[in-house]
């Protein structure tokens, strides 16, 4: 128990001391994660409107496909992204292993998926002449998509949480892509696996208490804008 | 008629995997007019509407409104926005009354200010006053069709499309609605097409009817003209005409045909209003609210069809009776609560069935040896 007490009041410590590498390594996790999200965001539900709005061979194949998406496991993604960017491999050009943008690059494809799915359900939940109602009332086709998105926007925002918790939560990926560099590419959870490993408990506690108030704070903003206006 | 035409139809035809759900090869409707597309379920009746409407594109065919082709995607988003639907259910947006009814002025680019005094007219119009800011899902069902209603009026639309607007609500809120829907159509001239399965209810706004039968039209016509001049004996049971019989012209004098019926076991002949030739088979239909219930024959009426027979069945239908009758041949009637009590009507009764000469409608005279 005194194990604990220790981190606790270390962790305490550390925040209130607003330690600077500690602060560094925050700002990254959120900045990584919530840039990652938004191309997932950009992608996932433009993924799932495609799949709402047409009707095409195979479409059943690329749900099912979008589905198993979702439990994509991390460090398969790692692996990939890893191979992918690596000095000859196909994206090895860019020169970005080891950098934040591969981190991205590789929540990014963890989140998109996870997003197209709960999207897509989300979508198809809508009553079915809702689309042809909005056309009536004299809907361009983007305003058409704009309203159904704003339909569905519950449910939506519970898929971009879904998202977002997917991503500032995972390690595996990070690390083989990220290599944990200190001050370039470590983020909460890298930091708390190493930390956890050198037996610095006390700094793996502060680590991951950041990283619960943080996936709260994110997740809690989400929510005040999702229950917004449902007053009912 | 002269008035302008307002949406003409051409060649239209639509496919589903290959199978024809729609083939019209005609179809205009006139300004002002209201249009009521009449059809069991599955007979196109939605199919037809949305191609009109411009949301399905159909296989083959063109539509023209005003005398203007919509061939483009961008012809028929500009028709979308002359015209609107009310569907079934009232799909109404996840926000307030108000929000709703400005839904599509909003669309149009108009300004807040220029939304507010629109949507207060209709949606006092409508007996929304109250409502304005109540959020859509707290609303009952008939509050929720007047709420699209008013988000299709305040659109002030050339053309507006009712795709059985009223079928989910509760008999009463239907009545009410039906008859503000009707005042409204009326007061702003709107041209309306109106889908429904019910031909009491809805009928009753049309101008004009067209019943519809697995992708086609049957019969279109001003509304008396269909109702009762069926020219099919689909058209005729679907219009309301529950007793069709068959019979043989006797003669043929200054339009009135004798005819000699061909069921039951004993001849029955009686008068209709029309032209045949003698021994033609022909059917005739007779409407049940054109048949009287009296205990004896009554000398004294008008009519000049009269059958003693029995009664087979009592069926309560609202504010009326439907009674079926034996009299050598089947025939229905309706009649009031008072007839009912006054006349003693249950199965088994004893009673005398008239109709006049012109309450009986000869539908068709050929092809009939071959049918039936």
């Amino acid at each position: 128990m005194d194990l604990i007490w220790e981190g606790l009041r270390k962790a305490l410590e550390l925040l209130l001391r607003l330690d600077p590498e500690v602060l560094r390594i925050t700002w990254l996790s959120l900045k990584v994660s919530g840039i990652a999200t938004l191309i997932s965001v950009v992608l996932g539900l433009g993924l799932a409107m495609l799949m709402a709005l047409n009707e095409f061979p195979g479409k059943r194949l690329v749900i099912a496909l979008v589905n198993t998406g979702m439990g994509l496991p991390p460090v398969v993604v790692g692996l990939f992204v890893t191979v992918f960017l690596w000095r000859n491999g196909p994206l090895g050009f860019l020169g970005i292993l080891y950098t934040p943008a591969a981190i991205i690059l590789a929540q990014a494809v963890i989140a998109t998926p996870i997003i197209a799915g709960l999207g897509l359900a989300a979508l198809q939940h809508l009553p079915p002449g809702l689309r042809l109602q909005i056309l009536s009332l004299g809907a361009t086709r983007p305003q058409m998509v704009w309203l159904l998105l704003k339909e569905a926007r519950l449910p939506l925002l519970a898929a971009v949480m879904a998202g977002f918790g997917g991503v500032i939560s995972e390690v595996g990926a990070s690390i083989m892509v990220g290599g944990n560099l200190k001050g370039s590419t470590r983020v909460l959870t890298t930091a708390t696996v190493m930390e956890t490993s050198r037996g610095n408990f006390d700094v793996a506690f502060a680590l991951s208490f950041i990283l619960l108030i943080l996936a709260f704070g994110v997740n809690a903003l989400l929510t005040h804008l999702q229950q917004r206006g449902r007053r009912s | 008629m002269s008035r302008e035409t307002l949406l003409q139809v051409r060649g239209l035809a639509l496919h589903r995997g290959g199978v024809p759900v729609l083939d019209v090869p005609e179809l205009d409707l006139r300004a002002g007019e209201v249009l009521a597309l009449m059809g069991p379920n599955g007979a196109g009746k939605s199919s037809l509407m949305l191609s009109l409407a411009g949301l399905l594109e159909p296989t083959r065919g063109e539509l023209s409104f005003k005398g203007a082709p919509l061939r483009s995607r961008a012809d028929r988003e500009a028709f979308r926005r002359r015209t609107t639907m009310v569907f079934q259910d009232p799909l109404l947006f996840d926000a307030t009354v108000a929000q709703n009814i400005e839904s599509g002025l909003k669309l149009r680019g108009l300004s807040p200010a220029e939304r507010a005094p629109q949507v207060q007219e209709w949606a006092q119009r409508l007996g929304l006053g109250a409502l304005l800011q109540r959020p859509a899902h707290q609303l009952s069902g008939g509050e929720a069709q007047r709420t699209a209603l008013a988000r299709a009026f305040v659109l002030r639309p050339e053309l507006l499309f009712l795709d059985e607007p009223f079928s989910s609500l509760d008999s009463q809120t239907r009545e009410e609605l039906i008859e503000d829907l009707g005042r409204l159509l009326a007061e702003t001239g709107t041209s309306a097409v109106l889908a429904t399965h019910d031909q009491s209810k809805a009928a009753r706004l049309a101008h004009r009817l067209a019943v519809l039968k697995e992708g086609r039209i049957l019969q279109i016509g001003g509304l008396r003209e269909v109702m009762n001049h069926p020219e099919d004996p689909f058209v005729a049971t679907f219009v309301g005409m529950e007793t069709l019989l068959k019979g043989q012209v006797l003669s043929c004098q200054d339009g009135l045909l004798s005819l000699r019926l061909r069921k039951g076991p004993a001849d029955r002949d009686l008068v209709a209003i029309g032209e045949a030739l003698p021994g033609q088979t022909v059917l005739i239909g007779v409407r049940p609210e054109h048949v009287a219930l009296s205990l004896q024959t009554d000398n004294t009426s008008s009519a000049r069809n009269a059958f003693p027979g029995a009664v087979t069945k009592v069926i309560p239908r609202g504010p009326f009776s439907k009674i079926e009758l034996d009299c050598g041949f089947f025939l229905a009637a309706y009649v009031t609560p008072q007839s009912l009590s006054e006349l003693d009507l249950r199965p088994g009764r004893a009673i005398v069935a008239a109709f006049k000469a012109t309450a009986v409608h000869v539908i068709r005279t050929e092809g009939l040896d071959t049918e039936l």
